[in-house]
């Protein structure tokens, strides 16, 4: 157990270097935004925390099918941990992104697909939390929370595609063929929001052992207490 | 998981028949599953006549919208009801312990349950048309309600099985369902919406190929995970 927090320490460090700096560049290095001023400089962070978002849900549906077919509650720590920090950081995205809206496009919120398939995503984090809470033996947690975590993984491309469908304002940073909205962004721009990324992904990966770690540790105190109990 | 049993096929139809026929037939003697959706179902429609006050103008766009929010709410009812009555009485381990594929059991259930939305549909559909003076009986928007009604089966007895088994129970099953429905909903009211202003086929074709994508997807998701849901 003690192997792990000497890595761990550095990727601590290191996302706290690279946060520092992305912040810097943020501020200092992207040069303002010719049609939305300063505002735009939320940009770089919300990219990230959506970026860190996504991946999050990711990991969390890739744990719940390993944790299927190994039955291994290792995978189950890493789903909770998981689904916890996406939980928070699709939020912070959100937040970011009303904030850049509201001058944009003149109101906090619209009903357009990504923030939608957002605010769904944030909806099924939450009733995966509430299921878990809901039972006590942790086998049984940790399969009904894979089997949603699954479910969850599989019907939000649906419904991002579904509300696509209905029509999206959101600007479009990977071009595709029907882009409308698109920014055109310099190299300083480009620059900034990959680093903002992989900065964002350091930090991830350090907040997701923290948490593993943690759950780990809970296991433990568990156990500890029922043998103290017998 | 993946156990074979005797004659594959045949035994597999034959217990998922089974399943159906004993859910219908306790339904038939004791009617209280239909009942309470069907009151519930109209219960709703009530309210949402006061609460958007529809007027001709405002039915035209509001009709899918309110149907489907009538089917979805009446039915997280049945599924409620259908499980609990499995879980309460035992009946649960009991078809556990029958020599069958579990995934029998499952696809019974979801069969159930689809039935049973579907006779509450059939009583909604014309007490609606003749309330609001509309004509709900074309067969586009019967293919849309049917499609529809596949997908939340599927899921919901996937869902409803997983929450019977934890402590909040029926409290749980609408947050766990609805999230995961929304492609559902929003698919099946735009095709309604769409058949009822008469927009041809191939304006509605995209939102019937997303229906159908869901219902083949989450069946066959629910296929391979009941399993892990009863395991004990």
């Amino acid at each position: 157990m003690n192997a792990k927090p000497r890595w761990l320490m550095f990727v601590d460090a290191l996302s706290l270097i690279l946060f520092l700096a992305a912040a810097a560049m943020v501020l200092f290095y992207a040069p303002t935004e010719r049609m939305m001023g300063e505002v735009q400089r939320v940009f770089y962070f919300h990219v990230a925390t959506a970026w860190v978002g996504m991946l999050g849900f990711c990991a969390a549906g890739v744990a719940g099918i390993a944790y299927l077919r190994t039955a291994d509650l290792k995978w189950d720590r890493i789903s909770l941990a998981a689904v916890e920090i996406s939980l928070v950081f699709f939020f912070a995205a959100i937040v970011q992104g009303s904030v850049w809206a509201r001058p944009s496009w003149g109101t906090w919120w619209t009903w357009d697909s990504r923030l939608t398939t957002a605010a769904i995503v944030e909806m099924v984090y939450l009733a995966y939390l509430l299921l878990r809470q809901g039972i006590d033996d942790p086998e049984r947690r940790a399969r009904f929370g894979a089997i949603y975590t699954l479910a969850g993984f599989v019907s939000v491309p649906l419904t991002f595609i579904s509300i696509r469908l209905l029509r999206t304002i959101h600007p479009v940073l990977i071009a595709s063929g029907e882009s409308t909205g698109g920014m055109n962004m310099t190299s300083e721009m480009v620059q900034t929001m990959v680093f903002s990324v992989i900065t964002f992904s350091f930090i991830f990966v350090s907040l997701m052992a923290r948490r593993v770690q943690l759950g780990r540790l809970a296991e433990q105190v568990e156990q500890a207490r029922l043998q103290a109990v017998e | 998981m993946g156990r074979e049993t005797s004659s594959a096929p045949a035994s597999f139809i034959s217990a998922v028949r089974a399943v159906v026929w004993k859910d219908l037939a306790a339904e038939l003697r004791s009617r209280e599953l239909l009942s309470s959706m069907l009151v519930f179902a109209l219960l709703v429609v009530l309210i949402f006549n006061f609460a958007l006050e529809l007027d001709p103008q405002a039915r035209l766009t509001a009709t899918p919208g309110i149907l489907w929010a009538t089917f979805v709410f009446a039915g997280t009812l049945g599924l409620n009801r259908s499980m609990a009555i499995e879980k309460d009485r035992g009946c649960l381990d009991g078809l556990l312990l029958a020599p069958v594929d579990r995934s029998a059991i499952y696809f019974g259930k979801a069969i159930s349950n689809l039935a049973f939305m579907v006779i509450v549909e059939t009583v909604v559909l014309p007490v609606y048309s003749l309330l609001y003076n509309v004509n709900l009986f074309q067969p586009g928007l019967l293919l849309v309600i049917l499609l529809g009604s596949v997908g939340y089966a599927a899921v919901g007895t996937l869902l409803a099985s997983m929450a019977v088994q934890t402590r909040t129970r029926d409290v749980l099953l609408p947050i766990l369902l609805f999230p995961l429905l929304i492609p559902v909903l929003i698919a099946a009211v735009k095709a309604s919406a769409g058949f009822l202003a008469g927009l041809p086929l191939a304006d509605v074709a995209p939102w019937l190929n997303l229906l159908l994508a869901y219902d083949v997807i989450f069946i066959a998701i629910s296929f391979m995970v009941f399993d892990y849901v009863v395991e004990e």
